[in-house]
């Protein structure tokens, strides 16, 4: 038996006018958990495509134990053991769990699907697992931590050998992750090779003993995970020095702009009172479920709520929908690029300036030139990496795409609240040091900011003052200097720790 | 940034091969009978053939904002009972009035069922499927039976065979056509308004979160459906002389044929009012060849079908395509 369980050498992949991977090399062995890392655009989703077999490459060979394979599609990769898990996970909503894990390896006797059997198997896949849910429930109705566990579930159910997760954590909160941490240590000890492809630096250091840091499509280097230090690692997958990846300016902060009094929305939060200076950065963190996203829906009129009262500047605002909080300058900017951001079949011009397409209406008509050259300017301001204003929103990179979300919440100039939701979710680290910078010059120019975020880092690193939502109340408020992760945990878990503590 | 050759725009350009189609189409006709070329025959088709064109445009937002209407030909034959009742016992003399009326009426029928899928939230197939039975039906109740024919019509009829809108030249009915394209190549293009229905059929959630009032944009939508179908239903009357319960009965169909074959996506957010235009083209075209060639008039609805399915393989392709294209642009 080889020394690797799969091997890839040499991997050329060229789409019409880029090589996605440039003679790339990959090498795992069993048992272990390989991390992959690079920024995004670096190549490792395509070099997972050619792993199970979506794409074949130009060039190069595949080792299965020693062994040349070729694979001529996902088929081919699944029957020799590798299955992936991905980002999002691309399941059935409508469906049952159980259906969900044996899509296409149906237990069949006679041609007749045996649901009695395969419930019960689910479910035995499910309990080592460890999962809080039945094999019967509809996919729909499961958070993306349980959908994601029914992927993992389904990887096991095909045998595999080979597992890879793409961006397993992205989605998921600190102790969601960690149960994620759980199910793969198991995993691992049951010998399944995993490779794990992740923004976050701690899902390396928990789980993985080698890295694999691609960059611009090509190989840089496989390294030891305790022999190697973060800043070498940045260093080597941005091939630049990042001196600070969180750039925060001093601010001095202007009188209170914006204040909610006593938000509530029966079954999704209660009594959330917040406030904003202008030129201040404030954190609104919790567990993913918490209600952060829902009372910034609320504030801008997304959602209605049962009560509460919304100050702005000293005075009280009626917001009932999404054009009264855009007419009164409070800004969202959505978490979810791609379905509530942009349009992304639009250039990105057009995006830009949908919200203040007024101001280029002469005698009733939209003076495009105008629109045009508005919307370029904006578009140098946060420097995204366009070529024309017509290139489609779907045309660029993750990061990219928010710094054009960035571009059109500047282009509303009464904005004076801006709500930014999980804004480096996805982003690769370059890209967030640019987000971080955009952040910092805009709470310099005396905006008032909200930043919704589960990420630990970016909330200590940025923020002025956090508060910190569980179970739809918030239970703590933290000034810079005394924010710290254990406190934020512990605020964030208050509830579910035990409900005498907090009486 | 590198400029397209005018080549390559044209190559790109979904119209620019629907021109091809009907330049292709005309010409093949033309061979077969030199009479289908000729000015007064080209007029006929553009009268008889101007309510589908009309409506398109409407049913051109309708399908932009992600819906549909399959009410239209009711509400017209609700209008132009109504209208031709009026005439046909005296309450009205009229034409312009007649006109403004069943643009009111029209109109109204729209914004009610506007209000039901922007503001119910019911699904626009279904809504609309109730509201064609409701007009079809008061179209049946306000005629109690009757009708109105020629005489009963009086003047009104003679604004189909009059040439005054179109300066002594084009006929009346071709004229506001013509007219009704021209405000609607405007609006789609240059105004906020047709902006905000191309962003709320691409993308409903961000077009919100962008401060716009979607439930206000889908009312209106629908409502200018129901104003242009009142306007056909006063249209229908004259340019046929009559007004009955069942006039242009499956009229919807042929209107969203139209506009599926020029290139209008069912699914929101892509089509243009050239689009509409070559689709109703051709489509009349095609009713008015096949007889010219000699296909049996019982084969015309088979050839139509075949048409629309051969489209619409096209769209998917080209989706396919373009979707393609814009993924390779993206920085690897």
């Amino acid at each position: 038996m080889s020394e690797y369980v799969l091997e890839l050498k040499g991997i050329t992949k060229i789409f019409p006018g880029v090589k996605a991977l440039n003679q790339v090399r990959f090498q795992l062995r069993p048992g272990e958990v390989h991390a992959l890392m690079g920024e995004n655009g670096a190549g490792k989703s395509t070099f997972i495509k050619v792993i199970t077999g979506v794409h074949r490459p130009e060039e190069g060979e595949i080792f299965l134990e020693g062994r040349k394979v070729e694979f001529k599609g996902p088929r081919d990769a699944q029957a020799a053991g590798i299955a992936a898990v991905y980002q999002h996970p691309t399941s059935y909503p409508d469906l049952t769990v159980t259906e969900n894990i044996f899509m296409n390896h149906e237990i069949k006797k006679r041609g007749m699907i045996q649901w009695k059997e395969m419930n019960r198997e689910a479910q035995k896949y499910l309990d080592q697992l460890d999962a809080d849910f039945k094999s019967t429930a509809e996919m729909g109705t499961l958070s993306v931590a349980q959908q994601q566990m029914v992927e993992i579930a389904k990887a096991v159910s095909t045998h595999a050998k080979i597992v890879i997760l793409d961006e397993p954590t992205a989605a998921l909160t600190a102790n969601e992750s960690e149960k994620l941490y759980r199910i793969v240590d198991k995993l691992k000890d049951e010998g399944v090779s995993i490779i794990f492809i992740s923004h976050r630096f701690e899902d390396m250091y928990r789980l993985a003993t080698r890295v694999t840091v691609f960059r611009d499509s090509q190989y840089i280097g496989t390294y030891e995970v305790d022999k190697i230090t973060n800043a070498d690692l940045i260093r080597q997958m941005v091939g630049r020095e990042i001196s600070d990846l969180y750039p925060k300016p001093e601010v001095k902060f202007g009188k209170e702009l914006f204040r909610i009094e006593r938000f509530t929305r029966t079954g999704y939060f209660k009594d959330v009172s917040i406030s904003v200076k202008a030129g201040e950065i404030v954190g609104l963190t919790g567990l993913v479920g918490a209600g952060r996203t829902e009372v910034m829906e609320a504030v801008c009129g997304i959602t209605g709520f049962d009560e509460g009262r919304v100050f702005l500047e000293g005075k009280e605002m009626r917001i009932k929908n999404p054009t009264d909080a855009g007419a009164a300058g409070i800004i969202l900017l959505p978490e979810d690029r791609q379905k509530t951001g942009l349009i992304m079949s639009w250039g990105l011009g057009r995006n830009v300036t949908l919200p203040i397409l007024d101001k280029f209406i002469h005698k009733g008509l939209i003076d495009e030139k105008e629109e045009r050259s508005l919307a370029k300017q904006l578009l140098e301001d946060v420097d995204t990496k366009a070529v024309t204003v017509f290139d489609p929103a779907s045309s660029l990179s993750g990061g990219n795409q928010q710094k054009v979300v960035v571009a059109k919440a500047l282009a509303q100039d009464n904005m004076k609240v801006v709500i930014m939701d999980e804004p480096t979710k996805g982003v690769d680290v370059g890209a967030k040091a640019e987000i971080y910078q955009i952040m910092g010059e805009l709470a310099q120019k005396g905006y008032a900011i909200i930043m919704i975020s589960s990420e630990m880092p970016e909330i200590i690193g940025m923020c002025d003052r956090v508060y910190v939502m569980c179970s739809g109340r918030v239970t703590g408020e933290l000034p810079r200097a005394e924010l710290a992760q254990e406190k934020i945990l512990e605020y964030a878990m208050e509830k579910s720790a035990g409900k005498e503590a907090t009486a | 940034m590198e400029k397209k050759s005018i080549w390559k725009r044209i190559a790109d350009s979904r119209e620019a091969s629907l021109v091809i189609v009907l330049i292709l189409l005309c010409a093949a006709v033309s061979i077969r009978n030199p009479a289908f070329m000729t000015l007064s025959n080209l007029e006929e088709i553009l009268k008889n053939n101007a309510v589908t064109m009309i409506l398109a445009l409407g049913m051109l937002c309708v399908l932009l904002i992600g819906g549909i209407d399959i009410s239209i030909a009711s509400t017209l034959a609700f209008t132009g009972m109504s209208v031709g009742l009026l005439f046909k016992y005296g309450y009205m003399g009229s034409t312009l009035l007649g006109f403004l009326l069943a643009l009111v009426i029209g109109a109204v029928c729209g914004f009610i069922i506007g209000l039901v899928i922007g503001k119910g939230k019911v699904t626009p197939i279904i809504a609309t499927m109730g509201f064609m039975y409701i007009y079809r039906g008061l179209a049946y109740v306000i005629g109690n039976s009757q009708w109105a024919g020629a005489d009963a019509l009086g003047d009104f009829k003679n604004f189909a065979l009059g040439k005054y809108l179109g300066f002594g030249v084009i006929n009346n009915v071709i004229m506001v056509t013509v007219i009704c394209y021209i405000i609607f190549f405007f609006v789609m293009k240059w105004t906020k308004f047709g902006r905000n229905i191309y962003a709320v059929g691409s993308n409903e959630e961000a077009a919100a979160i962008s401060g716009i009032n979607v439930s206000r944009v889908k009312i209106a939508v629908y409502t200018i459906m129901g104003l242009l179908s009142g306007l056909c239903g006063a249209l229908a009357t004259t340019v046929y002389a009559s007004a009955q319960p069942d006039m242009q009965t499956g009229k919807e169909m042929d209107v969203i044929a139209a506009c599926v074959i020029g290139g209008v996506s069912m699914s929101g957010g892509k089509g243009s009012v050239g689009g509409a235009l070559l689709g109703s083209l051709i489509l009349a075209v095609i009713a008015k060849a096949l007889p010219l060639v000699g296909i049996n008039s019982l084969a015309q609805n088979t050839v139509k079908g075949v048409l629309i399915v051969v489209v619409i393989i096209l769209n998917v392709i080209t989706k396919r395509v373009m979707d393609k294209s814009a993924l390779e642009r993206r920085e690897m």
